[in-house]
């Protein structure tokens, strides 16, 4: 034990260096006395016996240090001791070090952040235990919607029976729109979104609530007395955080429903299932009342059993498919899910694929993008630090004449950068900590997680690790050179002209030549990705997304049986219509149930009257309910005519569908002149006729084309919902008090529901693109800034260090313009340089990232251009203003000056 | 033996530190210092300070003591003891030392037959 004991002496003498040195001081003085004493015994003079006794001691300072060395700790002194000086040195140079930090800063803040985003979407796992055995259960992507991802409650009830590697399946109700529930609390409905979740949804997560309970399957059950669970924000914002909520009831949806429990904080459902979207309450799905009738409704979330790989489950799933009835009544409708576009119906992923896999490629990217930042700020430090070591060269020059080894100068150095370092990681946490707090609360970006973003320990110990990378990488470079610097050299170096400043010039140079080389990667990078952006924003979406605005408008349109109920419906909204439409400033104004690039459904295939199903059928179109003037209210080109309020139940049934579909139609038929309008669909009284057809409209992505469309009148097919969609002359928000006072003086329990701009639904579908977008063009900004200091910053060393030599050529007749062009013309070398190379390194990095691009080629000459031409401005700038200094000296002092 | 001073290996005096503590009692280090030099016969090279480095590694591992007293001639000083552990230590290197002693003896006898045959 006597080590320990040691070691732990070592330390405490290592803080308590001042009393041990004195107390060694006194020791060594007895000691002398006493040998001088001794000496004076036998008979030496004083003078003799006190040199004898100091030379038998030996070395005094020698003694000394290897007290010292064996009683504490050396190394952490020298480092302690380097450590007071690089601050002092650093102290001496602020302007240097307010750059270095700064940029620094910005490399590594960037750096932490993206790391962060990374960690929440893709490295950590979901926010639920043992998170890896869930698993999303779900068919192949189709184009026809939400209602082929889904399954109905009898087939959901098969497979949970059926399936033999799961601990557990659960699901929820994937139609549930926004502003579905509307709480009343006396004054104006307040609406709000809730899900409907298969009662075990919490127990197969691993859900614990806050507060009260979950579900249990008899909440579930038909007649059940109505429960809710409140997420914990809006139990915060809308109930003041009562402590005492568990059991009051409310009026929710026109009945009283109480609540069981609040769930937890970290329970997000938005943030996992539907990024964006803000989720207030949790309601059980009744599996057994109407919703089995409803198809397919149910999205399904299993929990694999501990130990079952994702391939065993896979094959679970196959073998059970046979099990799995549309309709457990209708025979033919079993095993109806085994086959979706000829792969299998019922494939088990990961949930945490499911959830961020689509943006592995983006992350990447974006990674990538700003390690090369840091990679920049590097080659950019290193650059400062041999301009600093230029003018330092003395100084260490003397340090080693005195004595000090080259591993302890290199030391020393290293020490300065990991202080600039650690400097710049500090500053750099704080502007991490900005955006990623920022970034948390951007509910307008469509990116899953992005509310559980924060800076956690993991983020911190990331910061530490590049923040010794970045110190390393900067650092060792200059200090291996200013270690090996000739000590004479440097002592007779007056800096100017010698063949040591050349060398390291032709050093800088290349950093600066590198610099420029991954600005370039990065810029063409951000144009790629900016011309995509653009691109996508110029898709034509099939609907004019500018000054068109929707709301949700609640109605009662309950009848004992379904043509008094669409007689019913029809009067209410030809009344409500004709109200908005006559409000100042409204073009046109209809309804529909579900808006585009958002919720959707199909409702199988309306073969044309007379034709037989080919074997292999596409995919059905999605179903939209409408009201005559909703298209017009779109901006959707109708060829034909739209539906009219004639267009009742007791009438002919029509239908419109988009053009692609009509083409499909008319081939397949052999319709004459492929004309559809007038066409006849269905069979028997289920017939309807096309009356007109539509323009194709982006219904799922703004980017990818989608599935095909159909729509039907409300006054004949039953609709989900209504969101009245209104076209107007001026921005449309100016309308929304007015709209919602026509519709609450029609129906006074209208909730004041969100008035959204069809222009946000777009804007919302294209964040995610954008969001990528806007940080790598940010990023490719930094590097170009960066990059241009880098210019800059040699340029004007090298006119300072040729001071003389300007002066002596114009003094021989050189002319303003010649200093000029020649400053340029040396910035322009290095800059082209550059640019080849990163022209080249730009094709690579190009290609790798074609996958994300929207109709631009990875060789886009535009990205390209843009990226050499502005890339030789900011060269320009940057060596303009030291050209221009050059042109300035003044021959007479330049010359006399040294 | 060769008539330069025998240089010291890695850790010997400190094993010397001890056992003229045990042999002599309570002591300074000057005193310490000196009782080496005289034991050995001038035989070994120490400069007197190099006592402070050994007598600081000995007594942070607990083997030895100290406390400020007065000397014989009133003079201020450091005063060094072995103690308990120290004693124990000191048996261990002192039958390390033995052993090592011999077998050296031993293998220096074997090469030295051995130069004796070479032919060259």
């Amino acid at each position: 034990m006597s080590i320990l004991r040691r070691a732990r002496e070592r330390w405490r003498a290592f803080g308590n260096k001042a009393r041990l040195d004195a107390e060694l001081e006194a020791e060594i003085a007895a000691h002398i006395d006493l040998a001088t004493d001794e000496n004076l015994r036998s008979g030496m003079t004083p003078a003799e016996a006190r040199r004898l006794a100091l030379l038998s001691f030996g070395g005094m300072n020698m003694a000394k240090d290897q007290q010292r060395e064996a009683r504490g700790l050396m190394k952490l002194d020298i480092l302690m001791q380097d450590l007071r000086y690089t601050i002092r040195s650093l102290g001496r140079d602020p302007g240097f070090t307010v750059v270095a930090v700064l940029i620094l800063a910005l490399g590594i803040g960037a750096n932490v952040a993206v790391f962060s985003v990374v960690n929440t979407l893709l490295l950590r796992p979901l926010p639920f235990p043992n998170s890896e055995q869930l698993v999303w259960i779900a068919p192949p992507p189709t184009k026809c919607g939400q209602s082929c991802a889904t399954y109905s409650t009898d087939a959901y009830d098969e497979f949970r029976m059926y399936s033999r590697t799961f601990q557990d399946v659960t699901g929820y109700f994937a139609f549930s729109g926004p502003g579905n529930l509307s709480l009343n609390r006396g004054g104006a409905p307040i609406p709000a979104t809730s899900i409907d979740v298969i009662a075990n949804f919490f127990q197969v997560l691993g859900v614990q609530p806050a507060m009260g309970r979950t579900f249990r399957p008899e909440d579930a059950l038909d007649g059940a007395a109505p429960v809710v669970l409140l997420t914990n924000a809006w139990w915060k914002t809308q109930f003041n955080a009562d402590p005492n909520i568990v059991g009051k009831a409310f009026g929710m949806n026109g009945r009283q429903t109480t609540v069981i429990g609040v769930l937890p904080k970290s329970f997000d459902f938005g943030a996992v299932f539907s990024p964006g979207a803000k989720v207030d309450a949790i309601t059980p799905l009744d599996l057994y009342g109407p919703p089995r009738q409803w198809g397919n409704i149910i999205t399904m979330i299993g929990r694999m059993k501990p130990g079952v790989s994702i391939g065993q489950a896979q094959q679970d799933a196959t073998a059970t498919v046979p099990h799995m009835c549309w309709r457990n009544t209708i025979p033919q409708s079993c095993g109806s899910y085994a086959q979706k576009n000829g792969e299998g119906g019922v494939v088990p992923v990961p949930l945490k694929d499911y959830v961020s896999g689509k943006l592995r490629r983006s992350l990447v990217v974006l990674w990538s993008a700003v390690g090369t930042i840091l990679l920049i700020a590097c080659v950019n430090l290193s650059n400062l630090l041999l301009a600093r070591a230029a003018s330092r060269s003395k100084e260490f020059a003397m340090r080693s004449a005195l004595g000090a080894g080259r591993l302890r100068i290199v030391s020393q150095l290293l020490t300065e950068s990991l202080v600039l370092s650690l400097c710049g990681a500090t500053c750099g946490l704080g502007l991490a900590w900005i955006v990623i707090s920022w970034l948390a609360h951007q509910g307008a970006i469509a990116l899953p997680l992005l509310s559980t973003l924060q800076l956690d320990g993991a983020a911190l110990s990331w910061t530490l690790i590049i923040a010794v990378f970045a110190a390393t990488l900067f650092g060792v470079f200059p200090g291996l050179r200013m270690a090996g610097t000739n000590l004479i050299d440097s002592l007779k170096d007056s800096g100017q002209g010698s063949g040591q400043s050349r060398k390291h010039d032709r050093v800088r140079s290349i950093l600066v030549v590198s610099e420029v080389a991954l600005a370039c990667v990065l810029l063409v990078g951000a144009g790629l990705l900016l011309r995509s952006f653009m691109r996508v924003l110029d898709v034509d979406l099939g609907f004019q997304p500018e000054r068109a605005a929707a709301i949700n408008v609640a109605y009662d349109d309950s009848a004992p049986d379904g043509k008094a109920s669409a007689l019913k419906r029809a009067a209410i909204f030809q009344e409500v219509i004709a109200r908005v439409s006559a409000i100042p400033g409204v073009e046109a104004a209809g309804t529909t149930d579900y808006l585009p690039l958002g919720q959707n459904r199909s409702w199988g295939m309306p073969w044309p009257k007379g034709i037989k199903p080919p074997d292999k059928s596409p995919d059905s179109p999605l179903v939209y309910v409408v009201s005559p003037g909703y298209l017009r209210a779109m901006g959707t080109r109708i060829e034909g005519r739209d539906f009219t309020w004639d267009d009742g139940p007791n009438g002919e049934n029509v239908v419109m569908i988009d053009r692609s579909l009509a083409q499909y139609f008319a081939k397949l038929a052999n319709w004459p002149n492929g004309n559809a309008i007038g066409q006849m669909l269905g069979t028997g009284s289920n017939g309807s006729r096309i009356v007109g057809i539509v323009d194709d409209v982006h219904e799922e992505s703004t980017e990818a084309e989608g599935g095909w469309q159909i729509y039907y009148p409300m006054t004949q097919a039953s609709p989900a919902g209504a969101e009245l969609t209104i076209r107007t002359r001026m921005p449309p928000a100016t309308l929304a008090g007015s709209i919602l006072a026509a519709l609450r003086e029609l129906n006074p329990k209208q909730p004041a529901a969100e008035f959204k701009p069809i222009q946000m639904l777009v804007s919302h579908a294209n964040s995610s693109r954008q969001f990528f977008m806007l940080l790598v063009a940010a990023f490719a900004g930094l590097g170009v800034l960066l990059a241009a200091i880098g210019i800059y910053g040699i340029i004007s060393y090298s006119v300072t260090q040729r001071t003389q030599e300007i002066g002596v050529r114009m003094a021989l007749g050189a002319t303003l313009g010649q200093v000029q062009r020649d400053v340029i013309w040396k910035t322009l070398k290095l800059a082209l340089i550059g640019i080849v190379l990163g022209t080249v390194a730009s094709l690579f990095a190009a290609k790798a990232i074609a996958a994300l691009l929207f109709g631009t080629a990875p060789t886009d000459p535009a990205a390209f251009a843009g990226m050499v031409v502005l890339l030789g401005a900011v060269a320009l700038a940057a060596g303009w203003i030291p050209a221009r200094r050059a042109s300035r000296i003044n021959p007479m002092v330049a010359l006399r000056n040294n | 033996m060769s008539p330069e001073k025998l240089d010291l290996l890695q850790g010997t005096l400190d094993v010397m530190v001890l056992n003229t503590l045990a042999a002599m009692g309570p002591m300074h280090g000057y005193g310490i210092a000196r009782r080496i030099e005289q034991v050995s016969g001038h035989e070994v090279l120490l400069n007197q300070g190099t006592i402070y480095a050994s007598l600081v590694r000995v007594e942070q591992r607990g083997w030895i003591a100290s406390s400020w007293g007065t000397s014989e001639n009133n003079r201020k000083a450091k005063f060094y003891a072995i103690t308990e552990s120290g004693r124990r230590q000191l048996l261990k290197e002192t039958a390390y030392w033995d052993r090592l002693a011999d077998v050296m003896d031993k293998v220096m006898a074997m090469s030295g037959g051995a130069q004796e045959g070479d032919p060259a």
